[in-house]
């Protein structure tokens, strides 16, 4: 395989990148859905999610001052807050779930910094959680945490962006770990009614520099929205649809929802 | 003004600045020791880097230096005097100076910081500014540069503080800003950054966030500091012609810590003592751990997880649970100290300076005046110097329910 990070030797993929590079290989386009952890019924949205096709589950740890996140993320994040989430409790209640399919968590960099790098991963790996996104650690500032990750066994996944300029680009990609989760617009988390030019555009220069698997999210707000994505990019993260619904319909409205999803992806 | 030109100034970069070494400039990745650094979301990596440079280079423009600082005295009514509080002054034992930035245009010291925002932003052709604001000060400032020059404006202002700040709220809409209330969180100035920082990920191509004090990602600590060295230069210049040299002590209000940093930059590199007075509600040096929010490492208020709490004070512009990254750095080396007052001791000093110096003081300076106070005892006969950051019109409202109308706590 080839080394783009650079680094000596050839690169040894995590459970989540395995995962998403052989569902990839076997003509797969990936889905990867999140969902607010600490939410009331999350568990059962996450298993139904997984039952209904998905790939691999991101699932939010809340935080208090979730700056990249639109409404509908943020609503959730502060009723699972109110209800006493804490990183501790959804790690606990994630360890409990039984997918199948990978996990990683996303949440913001200080519920990492506080508790310190070795011990925010070594609590994941106790979960059995692979990966991590921490949209508020953007690559220049991550070194220390992509060693630190690697070392106990986190895949740290990195964002790229539209305005992520082509000199950093290559690096980023090489450095992240998983698949390079492609940020589909500027702007927030949340559904639009089309998918931003910008999409498609940084989706391909990811593409263009990395074999990582690379997903689209940020903004993706219908299946056909994800197949329009999937042209370019290996798969697509929902997140504030499938929030949208957990929160209006509950957990089994979720699996419906990803079969939708699921199915408009594999017709193409 | 009888002050080296800023193009001389250790901004610059120069490799030996003779002129501020404590307070220069920050490491290439934008740290003041540990804290600072750039901590902001992909999307807006690339826009901190280009303001970075785009500061550089105008600040070291003659012509842009000229036109900030022609701006701020023609318009912005600089400088501002320094007075003796003598009636103070005898009561408290000490010799009380006052910068009176209460004195500038809009009220505050934010003007100088939102023109040199402004100017620059215009400069890099951007058309819209967003902004947050706790007290409204900032917003009014900002507001007023969007209207001189010419530029959209929207400023995000927590719902709490929309509710106690109604005379600034309709000032900003006088002046053409649109002014949005900030539902979220605890919906006070923390919130209204986030908020801010959510518009400027999605705008960030046309539009400058005019970020108020000096906090968030690099280069807005330094930058923002830097727009307000004016004050602290000429606080400098005016101690030294009444008094022969520089104060004992220097005394600032600490929210964010714009005002604080302005005057404290005309003193770190001499032998005065520098107290940041911040609110015992907001006290993010004195009861903070090192955390990361809203693009910075500094000293944040956070629960035991590491959640951001609540500020919780009487005075909207403090109101912050962070505090600037140099100023966690100042108090982590020693320089500077940081205690905190309480809201009592507030509006006592807030009606003490009203009574005796016929001037009324923004809430936020009435914490300086609080802690001299306190400490006069111990520093009988010293020369205090003491930032009035801003004028207390804007809080007389809140100030109405709280002294009733007879406006006295006795």
């Amino acid at each position: 395989m080839t080394d783009v990070s650079g680094s000596a030797g050839a690169e040894r993929f995590g459970a989540l990148e395995t995962h998403l590079r052989a569902r990839r290989q076997a003509g797969a386009k990936l889905l990867i859905p999140y969902v607010t952890g600490g939410y009331q019924g999350w568990q059962r949205a996450v298993e139904a999610a997984a039952a209904a096709g998905a790939d691999a589950i991101e699932i939010g740890i809340p935080f208090s001052d979730p700056v990249i996140d639109g409404p509908v993320i943020q609503q959730a994040s502060t009723a699972a807050l109110a209800e006493g989430a804490t990183p501790a409790s959804v790690l606990e209640e994630a360890r409990a779930l039984d997918t199948g399919i990978p996990h990683a968590v996303m949440t913001y960099y200080n519920l990492c910094h506080h508790q310190g790098h070795e011990r925010f991963a070594s609590a994941l790996v106790e979960a059995g959680v692979s990966g991590a996104i921490l949209p508020d650690l953007p690559y220049v500032e991550a070194g220390s945490w992509l060693a630190d990750s690697a070392e106990i066994g986190i895949e740290a996944i990195l964002l790229a962006a539209p305005t992520t300029p082509d000199h950093r680009l290559a690096d980023l990609c090489g450095a992240s770990r998983g698949f390079v989760y492609a940020v589909g617009l500027l702007g927030v988390t949340g559904e639009r009614s089309a998918l931003a030019s910008t999409a498609t555009q940084i989706a391909a220069r990811c593409q263009a520099v990395t074999d990582r698997p690379v997903l689209t999210g940020v903004g993706i707000g219908s299946p056909a929205q994800a197949v329009e994505a999937c042209e370019v990019s290996d798969g697509a993260v929902i997140g504030s649809a499938v929030v949208r619904t957990l929160m209006s319909d509950g957990p089994e409205a979720v699996g419906e929802l990803v079969a939708t999803y699921r199915a408009a992806l594999d017709r193409g | 003004m009888g002050e080296p030109t800023p193009s001389h100034r250790s901004v610059m970069g120069e490799p030996t600045p003779s002129h501020r070494s404590v307070m220069g400039e920050p490491t290439t990745d934008g740290r003041f020791g540990e804290f600072g650094g750039r901590f902001v979301p992909e999307t807006l990596v690339a826009a901190c880097e280009e303001l970075e440079a785009a500061f550089r280079e105008a600040w070291a423009d003659p012509e842009f230096v000229a036109e900030f600082e022609s701006t701020l005295r023609d318009y912005g009514g600089r400088p501002s005097p320094l007075t003796e509080c003598r009636n103070l002054s005898r009561q408290l034992g000490v010799r009380l100076l006052v910068k009176r930035e209460d004195l500038n245009h809009t009220g505050s010291h934010k003007i100088n910081n939102v023109i040199g925002q402004a100017l620059l932003a215009q400069r890099m052709g951007k058309t819209r500014l967003v902004a947050e604001t706790g007290a409204g000060q900032h917003g009014v400032a900002t507001a007023t540069a969007a209207a001189l020059l010419g530029m959209e404006c929207k400023v995000y202002m927590g719902a709490v503080d929309v509710d106690r700040q109604a005379l600034n709220v309709f000032r900003m809409r006088l002046l053409g800003s649109e002014v949005e209330s900030v539902q979220s969180g605890s919906r006070t100035l923390k919130d209204a950054v986030n908020e801010a920082l959510r518009d400027w990920v999605a705008t960030v191509e046309n539009t400058h966030y005019c970020l108020g004090s000096v906090m968030g990602p690099h280069p807005y600590p330094w930058m923002v500091r830097t727009f307000h060295h004016i004050l602290g230069d000429e606080a400098a210049a005016q101690c030294k012609d009444l008094t022969g040299g520089d104060p004992d002590v220097v005394v600032a209000c600490v929210g964010g810590g714009s005002n604080a940093a302005g005057i404290f930059s005309g003193f770190a590199d001499g032998d005065a003592r520098l107290v940041g007075v911040e609110p015992a509600g907001g006290a993010a040096v004195g009861r903070g751990v090192p955390g990361v929010v809203h693009g910075m490492t500094s000293y944040l208020m956070q629960d035991e997880v590491g959640q951001v709490m609540e500020a919780e004070s009487i005075s909207a512009g403090l109101d912050y649970p962070g505090v600037g990254p140099e100023h966690a750095y100042l108090a982590a080396i020693g320089r500077a100290e940081y205690p905190s007052v309480t809201d009592d001791e507030v509006v006592e000093a807030f009606t003490l300076m009203s009574r005796a110096e016929g001037i009324i003081p923004a809430l936020e300076c009435a914490h300086a005046l609080a802690w001299i106070v306190r400490a006069a005892p111990e520093i009988q006969g010293q020369t205090v110097l003491m930032n009035l950051s801003g004028r207390g019109d804007k809080d007389v409202d809140q100030m109405m329910d709280v002294l009733g109308m007879h406006g006295s706590s006795e």
